[in-house]
């Protein structure tokens, strides 16, 4: 596999015997770990099925990052792992508790308990010109959601989206879903990128994309 | 407090080092769009530098969060079934002390209406000796106790979706607590079985059925759902069966992992699309919402 883009605190460490992607952190949901490194597991992540498959994320490291869709914080928790000041947002009570313990020993993890369909409820929290929003909201008008806030993002910045096809409707076949999906997307942004994460998440597209 | 400080980031609206106060800013504050925020806090005074930006973000955003997740579940089934039972009984007696003092008001003064806005116009009256005063005092009263059934209203609105994101989304919030109040709690509400769901509150006709001496019930409480309600009657029970189906599997995914399930709301629509759609003709059933055309045949199942 060629790993064009990897980003720097992202890495392919030996674990159990297995080559496996990795961040250097604090353990949160029991992953396995070695030497202070905790395995990245593209099964449970959208972003780490992405990174996997080779998407060409344009992750560096040290990014300011907005994550929309935290969930109990498994794949923030990485992305706080090697990106900078990183705003989690979730609406869930109960997943939130999760996320708050994966919060605490990370001091650029600033979790929010907010609903992403309304960015104006957290703009006054959330700083302008992040360079990359993470997305992995399980919601009808997934799409939407990347539209309304494409305003968090710099000009140059990288919106990395994970569709659920089944969030959306759940009897239409995915890649009519998925097609329309992007053009809603396009109201907003250049996509630059599509791929299906099927290999690790079925019936999930991959999307990277840029403000227009 | 979102006009005032509208436009204002969260370190803008308090004293600095007032945890409760950034809390509150965080929870409910709001922007029309983000500013640089870690520079504005540096410029103003907020924050020596960058870093220490971050540092008191961090500190205050645990802090809001952590606050607003134990509000959110503190504000649990039981209250809401408190809230619900207050409300209704908030109702029959704003009713029952209306309807004495229109009653009363009626031998008084001429043009009393009936109902709490009788009781309102009554309660708005210069009364001239004791007995007046205690009329137009007592309808008083009786809207004082309509507006608290009305503000317990708003209140079972705002908490019903927080504690049960799903059941409020299908059923509505009003519709979600008197679930959950009929079966006493969410987790006994997520235990029960989708017949009896379907036909909660209607204990009394259930227990004719079951000594012999009525047809079962089709619906309960869930008929003040639209779904049931805005069915036409023939099809009301598979209206009625398949929201109650739904409504189950909804306190299911409320109670056992607190997230919504959009799922469920899909399946739901779609089932009763196909069941409306037997209303419309030899080309009912297809699934496909709002077909109603008045295409109407006979025979065509």
């Amino acid at each position: 596999m060629t790993e064009p883009t990897l980003p720097d605190g992202v890495e392919r460490r030996e674990m159990d015997g297995e080559n496996r992607l990795a961040t250097r952190g604090e353990p949160v949901y029991g992953e396995p770990t070695a030497g202070g490194w905790r395995a990245w597991d593209p099964r449970r992540s959208k972003l780490g099925g992405m990174l996997e498959l080779g998407f060409d994320t344009g992750l560096c490291g040290g990014e300011t990052v907005l994550y929309l869709g935290a969930a109990s914080g498994t794949t923030v928790s990485h992305v706080a792992d090697f990106a900078g000041p990183t705003y989690a947002v979730e609406f869930a009570p109960r997943p939130v508790r999760d996320l708050l313990d994966a919060a605490e020993p990370r001091d650029r993890l600033f979790p929010l308990l907010k609903d992403a369909r309304k960015p104006q409820t957290y703009a006054h929290v959330v700083e302008a010109d992040v360079d990359v929003i993470v997305q992995d909201v399980a919601t009808r008008g997934q799409a939407t959601v990347a539209v309304r806030n494409a305003q968090f993002l710099a000009d140059d910045g990288r919106l990395l989206l994970a569709i659920k096809a089944r969030s959306e409707d759940v009897t239409a076949a995915p890649d009519e879903v998925f097609s329309e999906a992007l053009d809603r997307l396009r109201d907003a942004y250049d996509v630059l990128e599509t791929r299906r994460l099927d290999r690790f998440h079925e019936d999930h597209l991959g999307v990277v994309a840029t403000p227009k | 407090m979102s006009n005032d400080t509208a436009g204002a980031g969260w370190f803008e609206t308090g004293p600095p080092d007032d945890r409760d106060a950034a809390r509150n800013a965080i929870d409910s504050g709001d922007a029309d769009g983000p500013e640089d925020w870690p520079a504005r806090a540096v410029d103003s005074g907020f924050a020596e530098d960058e870093s220490a930006y971050y540092d008191a973000l961090h500190d205050a955003t645990l802090h809001a969060t952590r606050e607003a997740v134990e509000e959110r579940e503190r504000a649990d089934d039981q209250q809401l079934i408190h809230g619900v039972r207050a409300m209704d009984d908030c109702e029959r007696t704003a009713n029952e002390l209306a309807e004495r003092a229109i009653e009363w008001a009626g031998s008084l003064f001429d043009d009393v209406e009936p109902g709490i806005e009788g009781a309102r116009e009554v309660a708005e009256r210069e009364p001239t000796g004791e007995i007046e005063e205690r009329a137009v005092s007592l309808a008083a009263r009786a809207a004082d106790v309509s507006d608290e059934r009305d503000a317990i209203a708003a209140t079972i609105e705002r908490v019903a979706p927080a504690v049960a994101p799903n059941l409020a989304e299908m059923a509505g919030p009003e519709l979600a607590a008197r679930l959950i109040a009929l079966a006493g709690g969410l987790e006994s509400l997520a235990k029960k079985p989708s017949g009896t769901v379907q036909v909660l509150g209607a204990e009394d006709a259930l227990f004719a059925h079951l000594s012999g001496r009525a047809p079962s019930p089709k619906h309960g409480i869930i008929y003040t759902h639209e779904y049931v309600r805005g069915t036409r009657p023939e099809d009301r029970g598979s209206a009625a069966r398949a929201l109650a189906g739904k409504l189950t599997l909804a306190a299911r995914a409320d109670h056992y992992a607190g997230e919504r399930r959009e799922t469920l709301h899909d399946d739901l629509r779609e089932r009763m699309a196909t069941i409306r759609g037997r209303a419309d003709g030899p080309n009912g059933g297809d699934g496909s919402e709002g077909a109603t055309d008045g295409d109407e045949s006979e025979g065509s199942r």
